[in-house]
């Protein structure tokens, strides 16, 4: 029974760190139509940024904030390549996905891995750390990365309710609508990667953080894990009208995470991870091709009936 | 606008002058569309373009629109200049309606929240709330005057209308906030013939109500004939036929499609 809850709350820890960076990967792919690759290597960014910072004695909470901004620029980049200089989306991310593997080893030194132990973090240090001190360490841990991604997420739903955020959703619906409201629809992209990829840093901080060690080679997959977080919990949850969709990405991340700890338990030699995660993926994508064709929404385009 | 008294008497309230335009230069099917084009509307004209394809009215509206460049010429719109301007500056004086009904509204999003958008044309997008619930009675109002029922569904999904009422809906929008000029292309083509009447009924109201300057592109003879004031044929582009007041009062749609076929004879088909 206690392995039982020590590996729910494990799925629980993930899925919630890996719910911030599904959400920002729901602003691209889903909200903007953007598949973008640069979450590969934001996510260990935000990492290494934690790793240096706090090990210079930095707050740890203003460490999550930093990865954040950094992320953001990244992000911003990325848009910059694909709307300034017209190179295609798939290919601007790839670029920065490249560029940021040199970045990020040269944040760390020349290092493939740094830990950190025995350092503030937002789990051990700080006022929450307090607050949920009398917690064991893994409760603890849960509460903050829940907390954490929870507030992650109401931001962004207020965000999107605002002027700016309906214009970003526009922008990925139908860029023409924006031009014609006298607005640049590429800007709204660059603003949206830029939100996308902040919040994959912000997760990639957050986990070295748990773990207590930054690795380069930490966001290896985390495009398709991402995504298939987004498409997971968008199209399971397509028919519950109330939940939001960015409350329907953190299940899907939980729910993959799921998948992946019953399929490790039982049995699975850990060289085959990627594999199933890719299979995983694929297995959503077809199911969603498969449901979503029933679907009476399907948009055709009328003039080309 | 605010330079709107300035322009109450100019007949070259738009004015597309010595326009140049080639396609496809220094290929095997270069197209030499427009050399020195010329053509003013007046202040509170509505214009309807008629042509065969390729005889460069869409083009017309796309340099009207910004979406695509002139070679050479002058382009202005209320004594503005604007060919040099890109493509989402034209958006803040010029309304466009699509022939797609896709185009003109996002799929996606609410009836609410697409108009909540348009109406915050030609503000900052900041971090205020989209959607001001003080608006939803006027927007109610506005969508009351479609008669298609749509004021009670501000929350659904405009993928969720036909293409009749989104073209209404789009129509409607593009003219929420006030604009210079609205471009109609062929924007009742893609409707059955029942929305097409119904858009068009429409468009006569708004433009009257709001004394809009139009340009509209149709395929339809009798649409151009039974509205606006003026009808301009084009032909490999050039104006064949410009017709306004009482001469387009006596136009019948016997003497465009004859007109039609010497073109066409001329074309070799």
């Amino acid at each position: 029974m206690d392995i039982l809850l020590g590996l729910l709350v494990n799925v629980l820890q993930e899925g919630f760190i890996y719910g911030i960076m599904a959400i920002g990967v729901y602003i691209t792919y889903k909200v903007l139509d953007f598949p973008d690759l640069s979450v590969d290597s934001t996510f260990p960014l935000g990492s290494c940024i934690a790793a240096v910072l706090i090990t210079a004695g930095v707050d740890p909470w203003l460490s999550c904030l930093a990865a954040f901004g950094c992320g953001a620029i990244a992000g911003c980049v990325t848009g910059l390549l694909h709307v300034k200089l017209k190179i295609t989306d798939l290919l601007s991310g790839i670029l920065v996905m490249t560029g940021l593997l040199s970045v990020n080893l040269v944040i760390l030194d020349g290092k493939a891995v740094m830990p950190f132990y025995n350092k503030d973090t937002i789990f051990n240090s700080g006022f929450f750390g307090t607050v949920a001190g009398n917690l064991s360490a893994d409760f603890r841990v849960l509460v903050i990365v829940a907390g954490t991604c929870i507030l992650v997420k109401l931001l962004l739903d207020v965000y999107l309710k605002t002027k700016s955020g309906l214009l970003l959703r526009a922008a990925g619906d139908n860029a023409q609508y924006v031009i014609s409201l006298g607005k640049n629809p590429g800007t709204m992209k660059i603003i949206g990667l830029a939100i996308g990829n902040g919040c994959t840093a912000l997760a990639g901080c957050i986990l070295s953080q748990q773990t207590e060690t930054a690795n380069v080679a930490s966001g290896k997959g985390m495009v398709v894990m991402a995504l298939a977080s987004v498409i997971i919990g968008t199209s399971l949850l397509r028919k519950a009208k109330f939940i939001k969709a960015t409350t329907a990405v953190i299940i899907g991340s939980i729910l993959y995470k799921a998948c992946l700890t019953i399929a490790m338990q039982l049995g699975m030699p850990t060289n085959y991870l990627n594999f199933l995660m890719a299979v995983i993926l694929t297995v959503v994508l077809v199911f969603n091709k498969v449901f979503a064709g029933r679907g009476k929404n399907s948009n055709v385009n009328p003039t080309q009936i | 606008m605010s330079t709107q008294h300035k322009s109450d008497t100019m007949a070259d309230y738009v004015a597309m002058r010595r326009i140049c335009k080639t396609f496809n230069r220094d290929s095997l099917n270069e197209i030499r569309l427009f050399q020195n084009f010329n053509l003013e509307i007046p202040k509170g004209q509505f214009v309807a373009v008629i042509g065969s394809n390729g005889s460069g009215k869409t083009t017309i509206l796309n340099i009207l629109c910004g979406s695509v460049p002139i070679d050479s010429g002058s382009v202005s719109v209320n004594g503005k200049e604007i060919s040099r301007l890109p493509e989402h500056q034209h958006s803040e004086f010029i309304g466009r309606v699509f022939q797609d009904p896709s185009k003109g509204t996002c799929p996606q999003l609410t009836i609410l929240e697409n108009m909540a958008l348009a109406d915050n044309k030609g503000t900052r997008f900041g971090l205020h709330f989209g959607i001001n619930r003080k608006r939803i009675p006027y927007y109610r109002s506005q969508l009351e005057l479609l008669k298609l029922g749509l004021e009670d569904k501000l929350n659904l999904p405009v993928s969720s209308l036909s293409g009749g009422q989104r073209q209404a809906l789009a129509l409607l929008i593009s003219t929420m906030t006030p604009i210079d000029l609205l471009i109609l292309d062929e924007h009742t083509a893609a409707l059955d013939p029942r929305s097409s009447e119904n858009v068009m009924e429409l468009t006569q109201r708004i433009v009257g109500e709001k004394k809009l300057t139009v340009l509209m592109v149709t395929h339809n003879l009798k649409y151009a004939i039974r509205y606006g004031d003026r009808l301009i044929m084009m032909h490999r582009g050039g104006i064949v036929l410009d017709a306004a007041g009482e001469e387009k009062v006596a136009l019948q749609t016997k003497d465009l499609t004859e007109k039609f076929n010497e073109i066409s004879l001329e074309d070799g088909n």
